[in-house]
């Protein structure tokens, strides 16, 4: 989407707008600003009575909603990969694009991200080459990009493991004075349902909250870890969690991308301003298997996948787009040509991925060398060696 | 050239602070390590002259402290972590193990986790438990990682010193029993003219065994060779100084003259660091040994209570055992 403050484009020739306080009836208490039928809410109050809101140009939308239909094409792209053996594994994020986009896009340039291995939609807002991260997947590298060039730490498999770095790193922008205006830098850390019950999160809540570190916790709550149900992991809803560490936890509709960017650029900016930490429960649902090698229809029944369809985070954008007039016919098409043409050149880089030589094993395990990793090299190459020109 | 006679702690502390006045970017963080200056004071008077910016008391979680400083490290900074005892640093082994350990490789060597993590190990001191062991055996088995011990006060003053200007992530175990033994430590000379991180040194020649120690064990190898000496026997001790990556350069030419090696440490036997050396010296002393290589450990029981520790650990008289058995083969 086009850059530029939304706060400074004011639209009013929108729908009727309408104010609406978090909690409604049986459903959970979270912060929505477009309705899974594309109707607009002018804003929503967090628990706090933070009042959020967006203010996007016409162009903007369109952005966001290409954002959406691009990272979704390109997760689809990569599971038929998988499917036809060229990548070992997957994990979609098939119906997370709109807690993805929002919270991507909600991120300043300065800003820092560490996120596990699903954040696909965030890796694309932050201008990475879609390609990077299928390295890993494909099994010829572990991830190899600069987090610093990109502001975009590797992906990390442990889970919660990088809530800790996330931290630390946001300690660090403190100490470099990096903080109290409108150029301060904010980090974000991404991490699931089912990570909450770990201890590097929990500490890392500790830590932040100590340390009073320029950091948004962004709990994307898929309603699953693989097969185990958010009851598995809590008794309150994970928002809630916050406010026993000392900070505050505010539930968004995740698979609203507006309700997403506005809670994640407003607890960024308190970030970078020095006011501290704060977790975002993006309330969510993960529409496919947790990767290629699960089976969701095990431990799941098809009305709860169909009833979360009903929420599709791009569905409701298109609605929104179409019942607003802000696009025409020729604008979808457009997007989905676009995205088809992307995910055709990501096929063909793959594919042509080179396996590494073998090697290359020994490259990196230190900073400075090992004289035994060198021998082992040596060794190894030699045996390499001594097949060349035999059947082998 | 100023030569002072410190403690093993004092030279470690005296390091840590030219470590902090070299280099903006060193921090200094653990729990308690700030106005109390850590349970052993290694880090006494330092958040006091610093501030707790660069001497930061954590929070009581190890693991805590490990990935926090990967965030700072990719941020820049060069992290100095003490984990309070050696029992204390399993919470932390995820984050040592697949984290610390496994960023530059996976990112093709463009991250760089320039940390530093100061474990006080191994027994002597009375301790209840998890306040004796002697961990080294994890952390050289994983790729990644250095691991350096230091056993005398000029190296503790060095050595801490080479391992925070390193780039390579090092846990640097310090014995905690040696803490209060003094020695002369020259405290002006240059770094980068100093003897090499990762070798191990000749702590005393000899002709007639080899005996490799490291850590606590150097001092026990030293006293053992200097009764051995007045029987007549000719003991080379080896200082071995680095566990990850091994230096038995002097080892193996030590073992050609001498024919007999016993390896010394306080960790368990089963799977320690005594028989990946023994094996490697049976690789490459293969002809020139006139006994296996012998090794003298703790026993592969847990760390007992202090009461029998002198009897878990190798001393003097063991180590001399050992000796004999290489002659008696």
């Amino acid at each position: 989407m086009a850059k530029g403050d939304p706060g400074a484009a004011a639209r009013s020739r929108r729908a009727a707008p309408r104010s609406k306080r978090a909690a409604a009836a049986g459903e959970p208490e979270l912060v929505q600003l477009l309705t899974p039928e594309g109707e607009r809410i002018e804003s929503a109050l967090g628990p706090d009575g933070t009042e959020y809101r967006v203010d996007f140009t016409d162009e903007e939308y369109r952005g966001l909603y290409r954002d959406l239909v691009l990272v979704r094409k390109l997760d689809a792209e990569a599971t038929a990969l998988q499917r036809q053996g060229e990548l070992g594994l997957w994990a979609s994020l098939l119906g997370q694009e709109a807690a993805q986009v929002g919270s991507g896009r909600a991120l300043r340039p300065q800003d820092m991200a560490f996120p596990t291995y699903r954040e696909h939609g965030v890796l694309y807002c932050r201008g990475i080459d879609p390609i990077m991260p299928l390295g890993l997947f494909r099994g010829v590298d572990q991830g190899g990009w600069d987090p610093n060039e990109f502001k975009f730490n590797m992906y990390t498999i442990v889970i919660g493991a990088q809530t800790l770095h996330a931290t630390g790193y946001a300690m660090g922008v403190a100490m470099d004075g990096k903080t109290g205006g409108d150029d301060g830098e904010a980090v974000i850390a991404y991490f699931g349902d089912g990570a909450t019950s770990q201890g590097d999160v929990n500490e890392s809540f500790v830590w932040a909250s100590v340390f009073n570190a320029p950091l948004v916790f962004f709990c994307q709550n898929n309603q699953y870890a693989i097969s185990e149900p958010l009851e598995r992991q809590t008794r309150v809803p994970l928002y809630r969690r916050a406010g026993g560490f000392g900070f505050p936890g505010v539930r968004v509709d995740g698979n609203d991308v507006l309700a997403s960017y506005a809670v994640t650029r407003h607890a960024l900016d308190n970030a970078r301003h020095g006011q501290g930490p704060s977790l975002i429960e993006a309330y969510t649902y993960r529409m496919g298997a947790h990767t290629t090698s699960d089976d969701p229809t095990r431990y799941r029944i098809a009305s709860e996948v169909e009833a979360w369809q009903a929420k599709d985070p791009i569905a409701r954008m298109k609605a929104f787009l179409t019942k607003q007039q802000i696009v025409d016919e020729s604008f979808f098409a457009e997007v989905d040509e676009q995205a088809r043409a992307e995910s055709v050149h990501l096929r063909e880089r793959v594919l042509a991925m080179p396996d590494p030589e073998p090697v290359t094993m020994f490259d990196h395990v230190y900073p400075n060398g090992s004289p035994e990793l060198d021998e082992q090299r040596t060794q190894f190459s030699k045996y390499l060696e001594s097949f060349e020109g035999s059947a082998h | 050239m100023a030569t002072e006679t410190l403690t093993l702690g004092k030279a470690l502390n005296t390091g840590l602070r030219k470590a902090l006045e070299n280099d903006p970017k060193v921090v200094i963080m653990g729990e308690d390590v700030g106005k109390l200056g850590g349970v052993f004071r290694i880090t006494d008077g330092l958040q006091k002259d610093f501030g707790d910016q660069r001497v930061i008391d954590t929070p009581l979680a190890e693991s805590g402290i490990i990935g926090t400083a990967v965030g700072l490290a990719i941020r820049g900074f060069r992290p100095v972590c003490e984990i309070q005892f050696d029992g204390f640093v399993y919470p932390a082994y995820d984050q040592i193990v697949s984290q610390v350990a496994k960023m530059h490789y996976r990112s093709q060597g463009k991250v760089r986790i320039p940390m530093v993590i100061r474990i006080p190990y191994g027994g002597g001191i009375g301790a209840v438990e998890h306040h004796s062991e002697s961990p080294e055996a994890y952390f050289a088995h994983t790729a990644g990682l250095k691991v350096v011990t230091c056993a005398n006060p000029q190296d503790g003053y060095t050595m801490i010193q080479q391992a925070i200007a390193s780039d390579d992530p090092i846990v640097f175990l310090e014995p905690k029993r040696r803490y209060w033994e003094k020695g002369p430590v020259e405290l002006d000379g240059p770094l980068v003219d100093a003897y090499p991180l990762h070798s191990s040194r000749i702590a005393r020649p000899g002709t007639d065994a080899t005996v490799l120690a490291y850590g606590p064990m150097v001092r026990t190898a030293l006293d053992a060779a200097t009764a051995a000496a007045e029987d007549g026997r000719e003991l080379e001790v080896i200082d071995l100084r680095s566990l990850s990556p091994l230096d038995l350069t002097a080892a193996y030419e030590s073992v050609r003259r001498t024919g007999r090696c016993v390896v010394v440490h306080e960790a368990p036997g089963n799977l320690g660091l005594g028989s990946e050396i023994a094996a490697r010296i049976t690789e490459e002393c293969f002809y020139s040994l006139e006994s296996p290589v012998l090794r003298v450990t703790g026993f592969d029981t847990p760390y007992p209570a202090a009461r029998v520790e002198e009897e878990y650990l190798p001393d003097l008289d063991r180590v001399l055992d050992a000796v004999d058995r290489t002659f008696g083969w």
